[in-house]
């Protein structure tokens, strides 16, 4: 897996390079000029026109600029550098902050310029109007801020310190509307299950700092692939911890619980945290860490490339089984990520990146679509819509594109990325991995059209009368979909490979395989799926019946079991089984069954959505749940119990302390 | 003369302060007793300062800052006492449980 | 043996009986008094020690305004003037005489272990000195301190004052 030559491929390679000038010097800029817009909008934003939008706005347009400034600098003559402050020291540690302008991080420069900008363009619409508007660019400005520390960070202390301020700020904004119960306990689920993870982040920044004697991320990386003896010794350990760290931003499996739940934000906020600035934080740690990985901690990879399948799979089929569009959407993003995890694990760098890059655009979009739909209609249950394409126009249309692109069909930005992690991993030789992969782009393509055709076709089924949104919302939307639509042209095998030069161009080098040319068995297979699965949606939602109904043929399939097993009785006979409001169902199945074919179609139907209610059911909700509640209630119950020897007198309290005071003398006068 | 009799006697005071901290039931005689281990601390400090000679006076020094505190203290213990009385119409500290579950 | 270290002897062992007094004496203004007594033989020990200046302090400071405070708290809050068996927490004893007489073990130990040397007992100390060296040296936690008892005055103030508009009718 890992390149034999490594070495030896690392000597030979002379990566082009330049210092980037002033530009890349005063990249410091964009990383400041966040906090100091947020500390503006915090004093001054209410007493602005637009209650502090226009700072915000402002911002994000200027990292927008900027980072197009860098990303064309980088595109015609490459940049690798990095700049450090040195802010004092702890023990022979140097206490540095700077910032980094390499291909990696312009890339995710300009994906939270871009995605920043187009998102907050559209909240000012869409939160217009809804309690605590000011602050909420506050926190959205920071939440931007925090991700661009994160992304710009040449230390590890940096790195942590965006990592946690970006866990914060979602809090914040998770929470927006904290006066209803279940918000601020989903904002409370997503913290709460990003320090867990946080925690392995941080044992494993602490375990490679003394094993490798700095903080510096770009001298960790040269001593990994320098066959350094030390840094050896612990690979393992800190690639899979920082991997846990990985896992919990990056909502891989099982700590990807926080996710779906944190549906419970403003539209925007999903839409930010799902494309550009929270969910890549793990998958950008992956990439930075890649030469580590790759030159020390293949093992570890194993392990990414385990986690990273099991997500894209599981959270793909809990995704057909959602009724609420953002959770679909939601649980897609899981499985996406999954993907960008698997491509790292399997070693191919750029195609998990490329796969980053095109998905923060076209995922913006989605969410942003979602957004608008959810806008017209005040309800998040696709059960509740239906009929769109007619009223909302422009989010129909955007939504598409986004949707298409999602499912991989050429020419759009989903199928180059998910083309080239699926080539990467039939090139690497993981057969089963790959056919997982395959199988994933097949449901990928299955519950999105099912998504699209309960929400813009058949019939509204919802009350009062939705209408297109305001040209604020559509404009980011358009403007989203043209690139989700170009923004895989950049990495075409054969054609034009740029987006490989620039995320490679690095001073710590990537050794990773991208094929040259169109891998046609991957190709094919990514292709075939998602035609596949969008056909197959569309038959089962649309051509045999009402979209609508498509639910409920899967919901009952018990039913659907004993119907298998007497396959040639009459429909009557149903009638004394069935209960009578099910006749309707029966009717439905019966003429669903009367070829080999629509049965063969139903039960791949049935088997996905089985499969992911026993994911969802047991796994989500009876295991990882369960486990986090009994945690819960037995710290309850013990501590009623330890409660007890807090009897409030202060001279027991001292006779304890003092006790614990002798014991401890004693043992070291004694023992030590 | 021999340091030893002066640390042991400095060490003596303090537990006996610890032991009137532990037994007193009234507020104002826990303070008394709390006095009591600072001027042990006191004690040896000075001593410590008389054994080394010190030019810089550094034991002495720190005496005067412990006696200084020591009066801030008393000072702001007696007025929570005398708050808690008013509340509680008794110096008794049993009856102080605030600090129950 | 010299005369001064007889002395010495003498003066530790009426420090520690008037400490042991102050603790198990069952009437307060005793405590305050024995206290007092305490207090004046580590003053005498301090100028033995030849901290003329230390012992002064502690004269002025404890013994002239901290057992005159003592005393007001005694009264304010009401404590029994007379011997009072209500005094100690009985319950309490045994294992305070356990720790107390424990940690005085330690203590001891470790010192009998550690400290062999004599003390030098000097002409005494130059109060001119002294006070150079607290305005040079110790200048930063002298102003500290300062502020440390001026907050100590406020919240004094602060907390005894009685506030009128909070006070119920009953609670005087």
């Amino acid at each position: 897996m890992v390149n034999q030559n490594f070495v030896n491929f690392f000597a030979e390679v002379k990566l082009e390079y330049t210092d980037g000038g002033v530009i890349a010097e005063f990249t410091w800029l964009i990383v400041v000029l966040p906090f100091l817009a947020a500390l503006l909008i915090t004093f001054l934003g209410k007493y602005l026109p637009l209650k502090g939008a226009e700072l915000a706005l402002g911002t994000v347009l200027f990292i927008f600029l900027y980072s197009s400034a860098l990303l064309y600098e980088h595109a015609t003559k490459g940049i690798a550098n990095e700049f450090f402050i040195n802010v004092g020291s702890i023990g022979s540690y140097d206490l540095e902050f700077g910032w980094v302008v390499d291909g990696l991080s312009i890339m995710m420069y300009f994906v939270v310029g871009t995605v920043s900008s187009l998102v907050f363009l559209y909240a000012t619409n869409y939160m217009q109007g809804e309690i605590r508007y000011t602050f909420f660019f506050t926190s959205l400005t920071l939440f931007a801020g925090s991700m661009l520390v994160l992304v710009s960070s040449p230390t590890l202390l940096q790195l942590l310190i965006g990592w946690e301020l970006v866990g914060v700020c979602s809090y914040l904004l998770i929470g927006h509307y904290w006066e209803k119960k279940e918000n601020s306990s989903a904002a409370m689920k997503a913290f709460i299950t990003n320090k867990i993870a946080d925690i392995g982040l941080m044992i494993g920044i602490i375990v490679l700092a003394l094993s490798t004697k700095t903080l510096r991320i770009s001298e960790i990386l040269y001593q990994s692939t320098h066959n350094y003896e030390d840094i050896k010794t612990v690979a393992y350990l800190g690639g899979v911890l920082l991997f846990i760290g990985a896992m919990g931003k990056s909502a891989q499996f099982p700590l990807h619980v926080w996710l779906p739940d944190a549906m419970a934000g403003p539209t925007p906020v999903s839409a930010l945290m799902h494309a550009a600035t929270m969910v890549t934080a793990g998958v950008y740690l992956l990439g930075r860490m890649f030469p580590f990985y790759q030159g020390m901690a293949s093992e570890a990879l194993d392990v990414v490339l385990l986690f990273g399948v099991i997500t894209l799979l599981g959270a793909g089929l809990v995704a057909v089984v959602q009724d609420d569009l953002k959770k679909v959407l939601a649980y897609s993003t899981v499985s996406q990520l999954g993907y960008m995890v698997t491509a790292m694990g399997s070693g191919a760098y750029t195609a998990g990146l490329f796969h980053l890059w095109t998905h923060a655009f076209f995922k913006a979009l989605l969410f942003l679509g979602a957004g608008s739909v959810i806008h017209a209609v005040h309800t998040n249950n696709m059960s509740e819509m239906g009929g769109l394409r007619k009223e909302m126009p422009r989010t129909f249309s955007t939504f598409i594109i986004g949707t298409v692109a999602l499912a991989g069909l050429p020419p759009l930005a989903g199928f180059f990325s998910k083309d080239e992690i699926l080539a990467s991993l039939n090139h690497e030789g993981h057969n089963i991995y790959f056919i997982i992969s395959v199988l994933g782009a097949f449901i990928t393509a299955f519950y999105m059209t099912r998504a699209v055709l309960l929400t813009f076709f058949g019939e509204y089924r919802g009350d009062g009368h939705p209408h297109e949104s305001d040209k604020m919302m559509t404009i980011p939307l358009i403007v989203l979909s043209g690139f989700a639509i170009v923004a895989g042209w950049v990495n075409i095998p054969g054609v034009y490979t740029g987006f490989t030069t620039w995320v490679t161009t690095r001073k710590n080098a990537i050794v990773e395989y991208h094929p040259e040319s169109f891998d046609l068995v991957a190709m094919f297979s990514g292709f075939s799926a998602g035609i596949f699965g969008i056909g197959l949606a569309y038959y089962v939602y649309q051509l045999s019946g009402k979209a609508v109904d498509g639910d409920e043929k899967i919901k009952i399939k018990p039913i659907w079991k004993i119907l298998e097993n007497k396959y040639y009785l009459d429909i009557f006979y149903f009638k004394f089984i069935i209960d009578p409001v099910k006749i309707t169902f029966a009717k439905f199945i019966d003429s669903f069954n009367t070829n080999i074919l629509d049965r063969f179609v139903n039960g791949v139907g049935v088997t996905a959505s089985k499969a992911g209610d026993i994911v969802y059911n047991n796994l989500d909700q009876e295991g990882i749940d369960k486990v986090l509640n009994l945690s819960s209630s037995g710290t309850d119950t013990i501590g009623s119990k330890v409660k007890l020897i807090q009897t409030g007198k202060t001279q027991q309290y001292l006779m304890y302390f003092l006790v614990g005071v002798i014991v401890i003398s004693l043992i070291i006068l004694l023992v030590l | 003369m021999s340091i030893q009799p002066i640390l042991i006697a400095a060490a003596a005071l303090f537990s006996i302060g610890i032991y009137g901290i532990l037994v007193r039931r009234n507020a104002v005689m826990v303070l008394l007793s709390i006095e009591l281990i600072l001027n042990s601390v006191n004690i040896n400090f000075v001593a410590f300062n008389a054994m080394l000679s010190d030019v810089f006076l550094n034991g002495q020094i720190f005496s005067i800052f412990i006696i200084t505190i020591a009066a801030a203290e008393v000072g702001i213990g007696l007025a929570i006492v005398l708050m808690l009385f008013r509340n509680r119409e008794t110096a008794n500290i049993n009856e102080f449980d605030l600090m129950k579950w | 043996m010299e005369t001064i270290d007889i002395f010495s002897y003498f003066l530790l062992l009426l420090l520690l009986l008037s400490g042991i007094k102050v603790v198990t004496t069952s009437n307060v203004i005793h405590a305050a008094i024995f206290l007092v007594f305490t207090l004046a033989t580590t003053a005498i020990l301090f100028i033995l020690l030849s901290a003329e200046f230390v012992a002064l302090v502690l004269v002025l400071v404890y013994i002239g305004a901290v057992i005159v405070l003592f005393l007001f708290g005694v009264m304010i809050t009401r404590a029994p003037l007379g011997p009072n068996a209500e005094l100690d927490n009985d319950q309490n004893k045994l294992f305070a005489t356990l720790i107390s007489l424990s940690i005085f073990g330690i203590f001891t130990y470790i010192l009998l272990q550690t400290f062999d040397s004599t003390v030098v007992i000097s002409e005494g100390t130059s109060t001119k000195l002294l006070g150079e060296i607290l305005l040079s040296r110790f200048v930063f936690p002298f102003e500290l301190v300062s502020f440390v008892l001026l907050g100590a005055l406020i919240g004094g103030i602060t907390l005894a004052r009685k506030d009128n508009a909070l006070m119920d009718e009953d609670q005087i």
